[in-house]
């Protein structure tokens, strides 16, 4: 209690204080490129004006949104595909103990913290030497390999606190497996699935680096169109994807914190 | 131990994630590894030799180590801003604040770190371009001040990079700082340590592993980085990375490019393993 209290003195108050200025950082730069987007000046100008005109020729503008369905469907496809395997995965985990399963989980670290510049290179050169070559299909295949490091871990966080004693009730009560999984098992997961989905999704959604090596001339993900248009140069058309792309992407966070408690607060 | 039928189901479950792995990610850094022993790039038809010439010339051209040096020292400004920063931040989340205040703030502390990366480090040109934001401030508060146009700096780069990582340096420091428990500050404090002695000795001690962790998951990717000193930093501020990033996109050198992302590797495992018994000897301490 004493450390509490001390904690609304001065220190605490600069604490507090130091946090808003914070979050201030971390959000002024997206909120005023936001703004900046419903502005009608092409030159960033003042004073404001409002205007959808950016949105509107963003609606006409055919490369970016080829990109983003482009970005949409790799999304949408590596959410299924690495859920289903990390869920897999998570479950041989939490379920049977077997000789290399600690190797195995070990193996999850190089692609989360091998820098993305490094594997996406090391993916170009293998994919041309193998024949998979570039293109959605080779953007895809990376994506699926960071997302699953994500997915096995959110769902065996989730399997680790599993009464698994619910499983034996049902079976003892008659159940068949199908039926003990369908009933039992899929409910009590099914937070932490939705949850690894979400992250899979937004991995994907938000990936620049591994993409950027893997598209070939004139096909791309939305991240990276958008770089190449901002090294062409700015215009308030970039604010405006850029806008749309943020605000899906937290919406898609705030929607998977439901599901999943960061932060290991109970 | 496992029966037969046990182990076709660990088999079955396990082998379609890890194939995938193998075959996108392991089998890809071998083949890069190979690749960084030739002496030219698989793109030219003309079958090549294995060389150590790549490596060599990462140890003898001046350039790869001037290139090396920046890496290392905007890995080191980027580290200590975020610490600097967000060490704060993590000890009012995990000492300070309860409830569902905690729950929120941290949630917007968290939630732009799994926004767009990229889309981040575009609306820092908003503020820091010439009549951008930062601008505009400072010329409301002394309108006589020269005009400010931080974008295409060094400075620039840092500030888009510490708030690319900063979320990954709270994270860390928060979860290890929640970790402490209350009734050894109050323990300290019954013994007569004062609020900056518990501090020193006891809570920053113990909350260390955070520390490092954090430290370890910004250092990495900002040594690797290239998209945000390119974009915020124009000619300033070169890494590893860009250099990494040329030699595959611009100049079609993959081996060099192989070459120059192993010795980066290296130098990361180098460091961690210099690191690795200090950080040792600190915590074995608090035993």
């Amino acid at each position: 209690m004493s450390t509490r209290e001390k904690g609304m003195g001065i220190g605490g108050l600069v604490l507090r204080l130091h946090l808003g200025l914070v979050l201030l950082f971390l959000y002024v730069p997206i909120i005023v490129m936001a703004v900046l987007s419903f502005n009608q000046s092409q030159l960033y100008e003042l004073p404001f004006t409002f205007d959808l005109v950016w949105y509107k020729s963003l609606a006409s503008n055919d490369r970016l949104i080829d990109a983003g369905i482009n970005s949409l469907v790799i999304a949408l496809i590596n959410t299924v595909v690495a859920t289903a395997f990390g869920t897999m995965a998570a479950l041989a985990f939490a379920r049977y103990q077997f000789r290399g399963k600690s190797l195995l989980q070990l193996l999850l670290f190089p692609p989360i913290t091998i820098p993305w510049l490094v594997i996406g290179t090391a993916m170009l050169v293998f994919f041309f030497w193998t024949g998979i070559g570039r293109g959605l299909h080779a953007i895809l295949l990376g994506h699926v390999a960071l997302s699953l490091p994500y997915v096995i871990i959110v769902v065996g966080a989730r399997l680790a606190n599993f009464p698994r004693m619910m499983e034996e009730a049902a079976a003892t009560l008659g159940a068949t497996p199908w039926q003990t999984f369908r009933r039992v098992t899929a409910p009590i997961l099914a937070p932490g699935v939705v949850a690894a989905a979400l992250f899979a999704f937004a991995v994907s959604f938000d990936q620049f680096v591994i993409s950027y090596f893997l598209a070939p001339p004139g096909v791309t993900t939305l991240p990276v169109a958008i770089y190449a248009a901002i090294r062409k140069g700015f215009t308030p058309e970039i604010n405006a994807i850029s806008t749309i792309i943020i605000v899906v992407s937290m919406g898609i966070m705030l929607i998977t914190a439901r599901f999943y408690r960061f932060g290991g607060e109970r | 131990m496992a029966n037969a039928r046990e182990r076709r189901a660990i088999l079955s479950l396990t082998a379609p994630a890890y194939l995938w792995l193998t075959v996108t990610i392991f089998l890809p850094l071998a083949a890069m590894l190979y690749c960084s022993f030739l002496n030219k790039s698989p793109l030219v038809p003309t079958p090549a030799v294995a060389t150590f010439a790549n490596y060599i010339a990462f140890f003898t051209r001046p350039v790869y180590r001037d290139l090396t040096w920046w890496s290392l020292e905007l890995g080191a400004y980027v580290t200590f801003f975020c610490l600097l920063v967000g060490y704060p931040v993590a000890y009012a989340l995990a000492k300070q604040i309860k409830g569902r205040w905690r729950e929120a703030l941290f949630l917007m502390v968290i939630l732009p770190f799994w926004s767009n990366a990229l889309v981040r480090i575009f609306s820092w040109t908003m503020v820091l371009r010439n009549g951008g934001l930062m601008d505009q401030l400072i010329h409301w508060v002394a309108p006589d001040a020269p005009p400010i146009n931080l974008l295409y700096s060094y400075p620039a780069v840092v500030i888009g990079l510490v708030h690319s990582y900063l979320p990954y340096m709270i994270l860390t420091c928060y979860i290890s700082l929640q970790a402490i428990d209350d009734s050894v500050v109050e323990a300290a404090a019954s013994l007569g340590a004062r609020t900056t002695t518990i501090f020193r000795r006891v809570v920053f001690p113990m909350s260390l592993p955070g520390v490092i962790a954090g430290a370890a998951l910004i250092f990495v990717p900002v040594i690797g980085s290239f998209m945000e000193p390119r974009i915020l930093g124009g000619t300033k501020g070169v890494t590893l990375g860009m250099s990494i990033e040329e030699q595959f996109m611009v100049t079609a050198n993959w081996p060099l490019g192989a070459a120059l992302s192993f010795m980066m590797l290296a130098i990361v495992l180098l460091l961690c393993a210099i690191g690795y018994p200090l950080v040792k000897r600190q915590t074995d301490g608090l035993k």
